[in-house]
Formats: C-alpha cells, structure tokens, sequence
C-alpha cells in the first residue's frame, strides 16, 4: 500500500486538478464504513464483553457452535468476544505510532525544506539511507533496546514509518514551493508562514492525507506482527496479534482459534485499503482508472453512399469527415483532397479540429473519439476499412509535434528510426541504418552515425524533428502528415527544419499535409491551405494568397491580422 | 545607434554531447561509473547507519544492561562478568572503535546463550532465511510483473471495465492482507485441513512452498497493482502513440515500447516492496517454525542475547542494502537515464 | 550603450544620465546548479529601463531570459554585478521579506497560465491576498477587485469562481489583475503569451498597451517571438546563451541589426515580408 501512494505524490505534483465529492466515492463510503465499525466494536466491546472475553471457564476449547460463535480456548473464554475486545487495544496503538510516523516526519520533512542547504542535503541522504531498510529492522532495534511490550512496539514501529513520511512530505513541499504561485505570493509580500500555510500545505493536504490512511493500515498490521511473534503485547493484554500468538501452539487439535483474530486484522486492513482507495481517488480524480467508457479510436464508413470512381490521381481523398467525442463533434463534415507532390495546410486555434483531422487520417486517434466519413482513401487504400500494416506503415509518414515526447525515452533513436524498415520492408540491422544514416546526412544531421546510438534526451528538439523527418521519408511514403512540427521549436531552429522539409519534399515529390496554428508558417510552406474553425473548413485558399496578406473569409482575414506587427507590415507593404 | 556585440557568437553549452566521452572530458563522465561513485557514496553512509545503529543497542538500554541480562538471581560476579563482556566498563567511543574494529576482522562477538561465535550463528541460520527470501522475491516478479502488465493492456482506455474492477478487487484484497495471517490461514488450510503440505520445519523441499506463498502472495499483488496502473499511465504517453503510427505487431508494441518504461517506475517502488519482504521472513519463519533468521532473533531479543542481536541485525540490513544495489543496477540496464539521474537511494 | 538621440521622444534613460532609471542592471553573472552541473546562465548582462518605459527582452530557449526576470525579482542571487531599482541595491535576499524604504514594487506575471494561480482560491481570494498580503480579506478589498476585472476585461462575476474554470487568456488576465493590484511600479511579463493562441495573444497585447498608457507602467516585457517584442517595446535587448548580443531602440534594432544572431532572428520570422523557405546560396 505504502507503494501506491508514492505514485499518488508523483501524480499530485504534475499539478493539481479539481477534487471530486467525498461521498461520490464507493470505496470511500465502503471503507469508511468498515472503520467506523471497528471503532465501535473497540468502543463498545470492552464495555459488553470484558465477562465471555475475560473469565476463565471450565468449557476449555469448544469447537464453533452453540452459544459460541467460534468456539473457546484453552482457558475457556470466548474466542469470539476476545477478538472484539482485542479491538480497542489494537487501534489505540496503531493510532498512537501512525500520529507519531506522521508528527515526527512531516516535521522533518518540512524542516528539510526550511533549513539551510548544507542540514538539508545531510539530512536528506540520512532519510534516504533509512528508508532503504525495511522497517521491521527497525522495530527490531527499538524491542531489543526497549524490551518487549506494547509500548515498545509502538514506539518502534511509529519512528519506523518517519523517514517515509519526511521524504514524501519533503518532495511534495518542493514540488509545490517552486510552482508559480508560490513564488508569486513571496512577491506580494506575504510573510514565509502564511505562504506555508496558505499555500503550501493545503496543496501537500491530500497526498499525505493518503499516506495518512495507508499509513495507519501498515501500522496496525505491523504492530500485530510484532505481538504475533511475542515481541509486542504481553499478558495479560492482548491484541489481535497476541491472540493469533496465543491460537498458534494449538493449531492442530483447534484450528479455529486462529479464525477471529484472522478475520479481524483481514477487515481491518481491507478497510483501510479501501479508505485509501477512496481518498486517493478524491485526491486526484485522473488516478481513477479509465476514462469514460468509450469505444477506442475506430473509423467507420457512414452511408454507403456509391463513392465516386477514384480515376483521379489524388494522394488523399477525404470526404465528410466526422470526428465526435462524448457526443461533441470536433470534426464536422470536412471535405478535401490532396494531389501527389502538393503541400496542403490546415490552419487554425486551438480547439479548430486541424490536429483531429490528421489524427484521424492516420487512425491514430484517442481512444472515445469516433470517426465517420464517406470516403477517407489514401491513394489506393481505403482507410475506413482494415489497410495491411505493411502498406499504411510505408506510405504514411507522419511527424508529430513534441520531439522531446515523440520518442521512446527508453530505446536508442538507431532501434526507432530503423524500425519500420526493419519490421515491415524486412532489411538487415545494417542495411536499415545505412539508409538512416543516408537519410540524416540528406537532412543535414551532423554525426548521423553516433546519433543513432544515442537516446533521445541526448539531443536537441531541432534534431530530433529532423530525424523524425528523414525517418518518415526513408520508406518513401506517398504522403506525409506534419502535425504542427516546428511548434515546440525555437525561431531559428523552426526556419531551418521548414527549409529541409521543403527541400526533400520537392527532391522526392512527397505530398504533404501540413498542420499549424501559425498562419505565417502556413503561408509560407503551403501551396493550398484550409482554415478551420470549430471543426469546420472555413476557407479555402492558397499560400500565395497569404503571403500577399489577401483574404475574403473574415475568419482568414482576423487570422493575419491577428499577427504581431500584421498593422506595420501592411502599412509598410 | 543600437550597440551590437562584434565577432562570433558565443557558444552555447551543446545539449546533445552525449554520455559517450567528450573530448576533453574524463573518465567520471561515463555514466556507469557516475552510478558507482554515487551509489558507493550513498551505501557507505548506509552501512555506517547501519553500524552505529546497533552499536547503539546496548549503550541505549535503559537500567543496568548487565544485570539485565544476568538476571535477578545472579551473584555479584556473574553481573561483573558480563558487564566486562558487553564492554560497559569502558568509555563509550572506545568500545565504538572496538566495535567497528571486530567487524571488519569479521568477529560478530560471542553469544550469551550458545557460547559460540555469533557469525557461526548467523553463519548456520542465513542459508535458510535466503532460502526463503530469494524464491520469494523471484516469484513475486515473475507472477506480478506479466499479470499486471496483462490487465493493464486488456483494460486500456476503458475497455473490459468488469475486468477491470475484479481485478482491483481481488489483488488488492488479498494485498491487504499481512504475510503472517495469510501464512497462518495457509497452514491450517492446506497442512491441517487438506493435509496437503507440511505445516512447517524445514526437512524437506515441499515444507518451503507453504512458506514462500505465504511471503510472496501479498507482495506480488501490491507490485500487480502498481504494474497495472503504471501500464495504464505508460499506454497514454506519446511516443506509444508514434510507435503505433509504425503499425508495429501489438506483441513487439507493447513488449519492445511499453515494457522497458515500464519497468523503470515499477522497478523503483519494487525495490520498496523487496525490502519490506525481507522484514515479513522474519516474522514468517515464526509461523512455520522454521529455523532461519528470524525465528533466532525474536528468541534472542526475549533472552536478551545482544550480540546475536546485533549480529542478526546487521546481516538482515546488509541483505536489504544488497537487494536495493541490485534493483538500482537493474534499473541502469534498463533505463540508462536513471544513472545519473537524481534518483534517490541509500 | 549610447544615449538616445535628440529626436526620439520619450524617456529612454541610461547610465550616465543623473535621473536614475528604473531598473539598472549592471556586468550581471548568475550560475545556476552548483559543483559539476554549475552553468553560467547569465554572462556580463547590462540592461536600463527608465520610467515609463516599455523594454522588451528577447532570446530563444536557453537565452538566459527567464533567468533575468527571477533574478530581477529576487529568485535567483547574482554571483556578479549589481542590479539596481529606482536607484537603489536590490537587497541580497531579493525581494522576499523586508524592503529597503524607497524601493520601487515590482510584479512578475509568469509564463504558464495553469500554475500561476492557487488552484485552491478564487479569483477573489487570489487577487485580495496581492491587495493585503498579510491578512488577504476578501471583504475590504471587494471594490477594488471589481476595479480590477474590469480593467482587464473580465465580468465582476468572475471574482467568485476558480481558476480551472477559466481558459488559459483569461487566467493570464487575472495574473495580470493580481500584479496590478500590488500597485506597482514595474511590471515584468515574462512571456505571458506564449501559450495562447494568436488572436487571444492579440487581445492581452491591446490590453497590456492600454494599460501602460492609462496607468503609466513601466514594463519589462519577455518573449522568443520577435514581431511580439516589436510590437510593445521602445527599446530592446536580444540574449543569446547569456549575453546581450544587440541592445538600442526597436525600430533601429530591427531596421539595421548590427549582430549575425539579430539578422538570423530576423530572417527566421515567418510573418516578415521577404520570409522566405527557399535555401540562399
């Protein structure tokens, strides 16, 4: 459970997201439910049943049944009421060491951060070094220094859960003291306190609150653990952990001994486990498994209606494209084609479709998106339909649009640039990367060969699109799908990939389809270019048009104007 | 008149030189041994924690350690002889650097109970708790890593949510349930009940399954979540997304792209997951009598036998050292980043 | 750097000038990361906005420009180099803290719209704590905060809902509220507009040139893209991996660049007339 939440901090420190409702959370409910229970059962238990659990009886070890629900043991008391009576014990302690695991590490943790840098880096790697042992070593230490009992195996187990708690205490304080608003709020003037306690803690509030609920279930399951093997609670008291000691030497002649003590702690920690669940799930809704049940990404024909002989020559015939997700279109009824060697642009905001539309072209869409279209043909393949792998691979080449993302960070860029080569033209390792390398050096990549053995975080983003680039043309592909490449890319690198990409797109006659929200760029690449807005073709005109800074759609028109400087240029014009 | 700054343009610090050696560089650049010196670094304070930890035992007793040990009945010359043995008649930074000075002569101390060497105790008893812990730890990977990663591709995006959901129910049930009480729940089961299974000892082969299930169960299911998850989270980056632009094979897709990031996250939380079942064969081997390490040191602790105690101690805190070296080595194999990454370890 | 020319009218102060400028950033050297990964990131970097002004820095990533706008604010300590305001030392902790009487207010509005606002505070919440730092009471500062949204061109109702409720210009608008608030004196945008698209860009451009004319901010204003810096800046000053490479009044900078890296960044533009994608030579 402990592991769980530690991929919950990292989860919560890539930026927080709107909380769910407590009580929207069946696990939630369900585990808080257990635990309310069992605190009952520990209020009320000693109160009702200290006699059946306390009083030495002459009916020594009765099987289950009768006025005994699970029997009695060797002195006669009834297994059962012993167990619910074990409950008050076991939680006061579990309670007792996880607000200790708690106070002492979020203290330290917090401390960490505040202190100069020196304590802080000594104190971390101390933590680091103790998190690495497993904490019933720990436990171990204190009961050996302490003696055996209750309280030393409180104290044991709650310092034992410390450096966990200041470790993740200290990563999401910083993952939060460096956010923007943090900062800004030392800027007003707000005095360092008030910022940790207006800001920073209230950020941090959930993933410890997890932490919290796991921590306490890890606590009691432990703390029994050491009652099990003796080194815990001591007669005459018990708790769940002395009890199943106790059930142990008699296992063979009443096996049932060991059921309640058995049944309790699996409540318990299953309780707990739901509880944290439940939380964690508030905490941060997208740790919720899946995403609204949706059919993955699939495209299907609408109405077979009789597609028009494909006599022509056109690379990309699209017509009547729908793209829905959760019953919105993004995509509505979207018409064009492309000939062979021509660039075609779609442009337009955020939110205009232009990505969909490629995503879709390349049934490459997320999955609940739904694609529709009359015909969606890629030269001689039809794309609603199931194109062999073999083809769609090498005659679709597409660039997207975050190099840093693109990439297996995992894998050498020489295993991913050869891949399509290698998996669906069947070259040798050697005869693929030679065509890489050729490639790259065609593209202008300077050391192609060292590059190919090198990881992809190894390299800027201009190379990595480059390389990206020379990948998708080394199979020849009909057309390539460039969805908003040089965004990501800073001005001088962008105007040089723009000046490859035209270069071997002209050399090797690749149509393209080209994507951007840049307007300019748009103009400047594209030979025919669409405007789209709110998942709609708007306009259709050519780069030329927009070089020349003319438009007749309004949209087109704002579009330009839009531009930085557009005022100066055309009164300078 | 703006001012422009003559002659070349200074020269950016290159961003993709690589971790091959670059010119000029030395050898502390490579990446393997950046992990070393790092690595090194971290396990030398760990040991020394280690170390001052249980030299700390005895020091930190509180009462007369000495008579403690002896008992109430014994005469003043016993107590006086084992306050020799534990060294209390001596200053404290004394008997540290005595300490440390038997270890690294690989002298354990004497145990009180057997009068023999405490490293031919631990000696006779570490076969039996490795015994345990290493299948354990294999058959906790084994079953976690593949079931994990299974679910989490049938029930990508969404899809097969009854699977989903009995999934989570089922592993994270019986995640919540200690070692000690599943071993306890095995025992009557199987060895009593259906008298399938020795119920403990260690004469023969079979006497370890019973055990070692009852070690790794709750683990391995701990680990399928986080792989499950883990997958879910690694199927939605983008670079599957490209791979899927490659129209790979879906066997080559998620075994060649997915599984290595995979285990870069998984890996890091195993390890936790690893230490912490070195811990429950402790209190295992109490269920199944069976006589390894932990069934020594819980009797050890009760008859107040120290330097078996801290001997014990020391060899189970070496072992979790080792297993978080090894995963941390498994991890540069996998994922080169991580070996110079700031990932934190002991 | 040479002082501004008889005809050009505003104020553009420099150094020798007696008026003090308002920022004066003088051979500024700031390391980041310490022993093996230490990198200088700001290499000798002189700079001057004088009151009223509009300064717009630009560079790519990497340039060191971000870095500035931290340091001016005090995140980052200078390892070299003075940095005045207002004629005054920028004082060794920054800016957190006590400030020495006289210092001018500076506001920074970061880059990204998601993390510059407390998810956990409304609008109102966030805007009261830049009008009463210390106490941050929504009740007192109710006027004021309609004052504000109307300024930036938001409805009053906007001061009751949270910040994942708006889009990415508008929580640039309400940054930009929150730094009004604290009644600055200079108002650093560090590439506020980078994320948005186009013609919301357009939009917080109009707003921000209207601001400076109505309350008389002096702006240091931070961008990769250069038609934006021309579009709101008198002067400029252009990075490159820490160093000022060209620095004078826009319309000189952009009309004859003296440096290679200004001519390059100039020709990059895809929007400038004569951008064109053919390779030269």
């Amino acid at each position: 459970m402990a592991v769980d939440t530690a991929l919950l901090a990292e989860a919560a420190l890539r930026g927080p997201a709107p909380r769910r409702a407590w009580w929207r959370s069946p696990s939630l409910l369900a585990g808080g439910m257990v635990l309310l229970v069992l605190v009952a059962v520990g209020v009320l238990a000693p109160l009702l049943l200290s006699g059946p659990a306390g009083t030495l009886t002459g009916d020594a070890n009765l099987s289950p049944g009768g006025s005994h629900w699970l029997g009695t043991d060797p002195f006669g008391r009834d297994v059962l009421a012993r167990a619910l009576v074990a409950t008050r014990l076991t939680l006061v302690m579990a309670t007792a060491a996880t607000a200790l695991s708690f106070v002492a590490g979020v203290a330290l943790g917090a401390g960490a951060l505040l202190a100069p840098p020196r304590i802080r880096q000594v104190v971390l790697r101390v933590v680091d070094a103790a998190v690495a042992f497993p904490s019933l070593v720990l436990a171990l230490v204190i009961a050996a220094v302490l003696g055996a009992g209750a309280g030393s195996a409180v104290v044991a187990i709650g310092l034992a859960g410390v450096p966990g708690f200041a470790r993740l205490t200290y990563n999401l304080a910083q993952g939060v003291a460096t956010r923007d608003f943090v900062t800004t709020a030392h800027l007003l003037g707000v005095p360092g306190p008030r910022v940790l306690t207006r800001h920073v803690l209230p950020n941090v509030s959930g993933p410890l609150l997890v932490l919290l609920t796991s921590s306490f279930a890890l606590s009691l399951l432990e703390i029994s653990g050491l009652s099990f093997v003796g080194l815990g609670v001591q007669s005459p008291q018990y708790d769940w952990g002395r009890l199943l000691n106790e059930a142990l030497p008699s296992i063979y002649t009443s096996p049932w001994l060991v059921l309640a003590p058995s049944l309790m702690l699996v409540l318990a920690g299953v309780g707990a486990m739901l509880a944290g669940d439940g939380v964690a799930r508030i905490v941060d809704p997208r740790q919720a498994h899946g995403t609204p049940a949706g059919r993955s990404g699939r495209t299907t024909r609408r109405k077979a209606e009789p597609e028009a002989a494909p006599a022509d020559d056109a690379v990309l015939v699209v017509d009547g494209l729908v793209v829905e997700a959760a019953g919105r279109r993004l995509v509505d009824d979207v018409s064009f084609r492309v000939r062979p060697g021509e660039v075609v642009g779609l442009v337009g905001e955020s939110g205009s479709g232009k990505s969909t539309i490629a995503m879709a072209v390349a049934r490459l869409l997320a999955d609940g998106l739904v694609a529709e279209a009359r015909t969606l043909r890629l030269r001689d393949l039809d794309l609603l339909g199931r194109p062999p792998a073999r083809r769609l691979a090498t005659e679709l080449g597409i660039v997207f649009q975050d190099p840093s993302a693109t990439f297996n960070p995992a894998l050498r860029l020489g295993s991913q640039l050869t891949e399509v080569l290698r998996v669906h033209l069947g070259r040798s390792r050697a005869a693929a990367r030679d065509a890489v390398v050729a490639a790259l050096t065609e593209i202008k990549v300077t050391e192609p060969a060292r590059r190919l053995r090198q990881h992809p975080h190894e390299l800027s983003g201009g190379m990595l699109q480059r390389a990206s680039i020379a990948a998708a043309l080394t199979t020849g592909p009909a057309l390539l799908i460039a969805d908003e490449p040089t965004t990501a890319l800073d001005v001088t690198v962008q105007a040089e990939v723009l000046r490859q990409l035209r270069r071997l797109q002209r050399e090797h006659g690749t149509a393209v389809l080209f994507i951007s929200h840049d307007i300019g760029v748009v103009g400047a690449l594209c030979d025919t270019v669409l405007v789209l807005r709110d998942g709609r073709v708007v306009d259709r005109t050519t780069g030329a048009a927009l070089r020349a800074g003319e438009a007749n759609h309004p949209w087109t028109a704002a579009l330009l104007a839009a531009r930085p400087g557009a005022r100066r240029n055309e009164e300078t014009a | 008149m703006t001012t422009a700054t003559a002659g070349a343009t200074p020269a950016p610090a290159t961003p993709g030189t690589g971790h091959t050696r670059a010119a000029g560089g030395s050898v502390l650049d490579l990446p393997w041994v950046r992990f070393a010196v790092r690595r090194a670094g971290g396990l030398v304070l760990a040991l020394a924690l280690l170390v001052t930890v249980t030299f700390l035992i005895v020091p930190l007793i509180p009462g007369d350690p000495a008579r403690a040990v002896a008992g109430s009945s014994a005469t003043p010359q016993a107590v006086a002889t084992i306050r020799a043995d534990l060294g209390l008649d001596r200053p404290l930074p004394q008997r540290f650097v005595e300490y440390v000075g038997g270890l690294a002569r690989g002298d354990l101390g004497t145990s009180f109970r057997y009068r023999v060497p405490v490293s031919e105790v631990v000696a006779t008893r570490l076969p039996y708790t490795v015994q345990l812990a290493v299948p354990a730890i294999a058959l906790v990977l084994l079953l976690a890593i593949p079931l994990g990663m299974a679910v989490g591709v049938l029930t990508r995006g969404g899809r097969r949510r009854p699977l989903d959901v009995a999934f989570g129910t089922v592993v994270g049930t019986v995640a919540a349930v200690p070692p000690y009480v599943l071993g306890t729940l095995l025992v009557v089961t199987f060895a009593i009940g259906l008298k399938l299974l020795p119920p403990g000892g260690a004469q023969t082969p079979a006497s370890l399954v019973l055990p070692i299930l009852a070690l790794a169960l709750g683990p391995a299911c701990a680990v399928a979540r986080v792989v499950r998850a883990e997958t879910s989270s690694v199927l939605e980056q983008e670079f599957l997304r490209t791979a899927r632009g490659r129209r790979l094979p879906p066997g080559w897709l998620y075994l060649r792209h997915a599984l290595p990031n995979l285990l870069t996250s998984v890996l890091t939380l195993t390890g936790l997951v690893l230490t912490s079942l070195l811990g429950g064969t402790v209190v295992i081997e109490n269920v199944f009598s069976y006589p390894g390490l932990g069934t020594e040191i819980v009797q050890a602790i009760v008859s107040k036998d120290y330097p078996v105690i801290q001997g014990i101690i020391l060899c189970v805190g070496a072992l979790a050292l080792l297993v978080n070296l090894l995963v941390d080595v498994v991890l540069g194999i996998v994922d080169p980043r991580s070996l110079t990454g700031g990932h934190h370890g002991g | 750097m040479n002082p501004a020319t008889p005809d050009t009218a505003s104020t553009r102060e420099v150094v020798e000038v007696p008026t003090p400028s308002l920022v004066h950033v003088e051979s500024l050297v700031v390391v980041l990361g310490h022993g093996r990964s230490a990198r200088t990131v700001l290499d000798h970097v002189d700079l001057a906005v004088g009151r009223g002004g509009a300064h717009g820095l630009v560079g790519e990533s990497g340039s060191g420009k971000s870095t500035l706008a931290k340091t001016l604010v005090g995140v980052h300590r200078p390892a070299a180099g003075q940095i005045r305001l207002g004629g005054i030392p920028l004082p060794r902790r920054g800016l957190r803290g006590r400030r020495p009487a006289g210092l001018p207010r500076v506001q920074l509005v970061p880059q990204d719209p998601w993390s510059s606002l407390d998810p956990r505070r409304t609008v109102a919440e966030t805007i009261a704590e830049a009008v009463d730092p210390v106490r941050a009471r929504v009740a007192p500062a109710r006027e004021r905060i309609r004052t504000l949204l109307e300024q930036v061109r938001l409805d009053a109702d906007a001061a009751d809902r949270y910040p994942h409720q708006f889009s990415g210009g508008q929580r640039q608008r309400i940054a930009i509220a929150r730094a009004l608030a604290a009644d600055p004196d200079l108002l650093i945008a560090d590439e506020i507009t980078s994320a948005l698209d186009l013609t919301t860009q357009a939009e917080i451009l109009d707003l921000l040139a209207d601001l400076r004319t109505r309350l008389g901010l002096t702006m240091l204003f931070i961008s990769h893209d250069l038609a934006v810096v021309r579009e709101v800046s008198d002067e400029v000053t252009v990075l490159l991996h820490g160093r000022v490479v060209e620095q004078g009044p826009t319309e000189d900078v952009f009309a004859r660049p003296g440096a290679e890296y200004t001519r390059r960044l100039l020709a990059a533009d895809p929007g400038a007339p004569g951008f064109s994608l053919d390779e030269s030579g």
